[in-house]
């Protein structure tokens, strides 16, 4: 081999060395992005793929609360302010705060819904009625128990709560049929209390504010509750009526 | 299903707030039964201390949750709810009759009742409270919280008939008094419980005519079984000193021709 021909040989090495280095940095990047990815539950990406948060980038940018578990106090709620571009119709304002809500805070350890659980479907009935579609794994991969029961349908009615005025009273579904419970616990039979008020056209945007569990209650209660009274029963009960369902 | 039952009470033959332990401050000692139904029949005004002696909280209906084909709340190392409520029960049940108290369960076994079932068992009774025991899947472990029903709106049509649906209306101010005892009791016990009764939309108590709480106890993810069964005697002695301090409050005045 001539001079000539081994200078273009090693001037080829380096350019073929350099190009590496610069290469490598980039593959290692996307072989670690493809690796996280396969790490997600396949119920996950599907809801990745196929429930997309309907965000529109168009609309205002308002400061949003989501109630998700407290860091500090067990078994509590906490608002988390985010700025998100919210709709001003109410149903898909709903579905947008919902889905942020289920996509789950920064901290895994901190969700209150189970990570595969999606929203079918949200409707809105004219007296203020919502009613909540959830996908099976809303029941079925929640942590059976009062209080992880309660804190899940607190975080959801606290986030319409403070985000959704128009929203009086949720009734919750899962895969489109009424359920008794939950998870064996929480009673669904019930829509919930949201929101008391009356509804605003607007919602305000608001700071962050640190909340307790005050729970979820159904939307048969209509005054607020008694103060501590006589422990009397509230008025002499009567005979029982047969029951409406059966076991 | 067991026949459905018809329980009265007279809001004037019950006695007044002031006359039963603070919520959340349970007494030093349990009051007996004898000198705490005469101090509430004293101050009933018309209602005298024999009759109410006849008719007052006598019976514990215990509820060991899930069963049968629902294990309940499952924890990492094969625990399961519906067999460790079980042995709750036993103790439970121990401490109670060392009360005084009848206790009538809703399962023997690994047998599966449903909701309504098992509040037919408290509703067949009269003179009865309910508990429902339950181990979490979540929760400070080595901590118990006792629930109350939230609040439903009283139902009743014109021929005084309770729906079955909201058959705990009535009963949740006994409830909550009932609670917030049982729950004092096992904070004392166990540190880092809630100071009282907390309030949620327990499916089980709402068609349960009777003062009526749901007991969980944190939780199936204990590494090891024993760290729970620790738990059962001061989970079954603050519900039987529960019961027995809320014993006065309760006070089903002899009503013949109530039942039907």
């Amino acid at each position: 081999m001539t001079p000539r021909w081994r200078s273009w040989l090693i001037g080829g090495l380096v350019v073929a060395v350099l190009a590496a280095a610069i290469y490598f940095p980039i593959l290692r990047r996307r072989v670690k992005r493809a690796a996280k990815l396969q790490q997600q539950s396949e119920e996950q990406a599907r809801r990745e793929l196929t429930q997309p948060i309907a965000i529109n980038p168009g609309d205002p940018r308002v400061k949003t609360k989501l109630f998700w578990a407290s860091d500090t106090i067990e078994s509590t709620l906490v608002a988390v302010t985010v700025e998100l571009p919210l709709s001003n119709d109410p149903v898909l304002r709903s579905k947008q705060v919902l889905n942020t809500l289920l996509a789950g805070p920064v901290d895994a350890e901190l969700r209150t819904l189970p990570p595969d659980a999606l929203l079918l479907a949200f409707y809105l009935l004219p007296d203020g009625t919502a009613i909540a579609d959830f996908s099976e794994a809303l029941a079925t991969s929640i942590p059976s128990g009062i209080v992880s029961e309660q804190l899940a349908v607190n975080s959801i009615t606290r986030t319409l709560e403070a985000n959704v005025p128009q929203v009086q009273r949720l009734k919750i579904l899962i895969h489109g049929q009424e359920v008794e419970t939950l998870a064996g616990h929480l009673d669904l039979a019930e829509a919930f209390v949201v929101n008391t008020k009356p509804a605003q056209p607007q919602v305000k945007p608001g700071p962050a504010q640190s909340s307790t569990d005050k729970p979820a209650t159904p939307a048969s209660e209509k005054s607020p509750a008694p103060a501590p009274g006589p422990l009397t029963a509230d008025k002499p009960p009567g005979k029982l009526a047969q029951p409406e369902r059966k076991p | 299903m067991a026949p459905l039952a018809a329980v009265m009470v007279s809001p004037s033959q019950v006695p007044s707030q002031t006359q039963q332990p603070a919520p959340g401050t349970p007494p030093a000692a349990s009051p007996t039964a004898t000198s705490a139904q005469g101090r509430v029949a004293g101050s009933g005004g018309s209602t005298s201390g024999a009759q109410a002696q006849q008719a007052g909280l006598n019976m514990v209906v215990l509820d060991p949750a899930h069963g049968g084909t629902d294990p309940g709340a499952r924890g990492t190392g094969g625990i399961r709810e519906s067999e460790i409520v079980l042995d709750f029960v036993i103790q439970v049940r121990r401490a109670l009759e060392l009360q005084g108290f009848q206790v009538v369960q809703t399962r023997q076994g690994n047998e599966n009742p449903s909701f309504d079932d098992r509040s037919a068992t408290a509703n067949a009774q009269r003179g009865a409270v309910f508990v429902t025991l339950h181990i979490s899947s979540t929760g400070l472990q080595g901590t118990a919280r006792v629930y109350v029903n939230s609040d439903l709106l009283p139902v009743a049509d014109s021929n005084g008939l309770i729906p079955w649906d909201r058959a705990q209306a009535p009963f949740l101010g006994l409830s909550r008094t009932f609670g917030d005892l049982v729950q004092g009791y096992l904070t004392q016990r166990f540190k880092g419980s809630p100071d009282a009764a907390q309030t949620a939309s327990v499916r089980q108590l709402r068609t349960t005519a009777a003062p009526a709480i749901a007991v969980e106890i944190s939780s199936v993810t204990v590494e090891d079984r024993a760290d729970l069964d620790r738990m059962a005697p001061g989970v079954a002695d603050a519900i039987a000193r529960g019961a027995a301090a809320f014993k006065p409050s309760y006070v089903v005045p002899n009503t013949r021709g109530a039942l039907p």
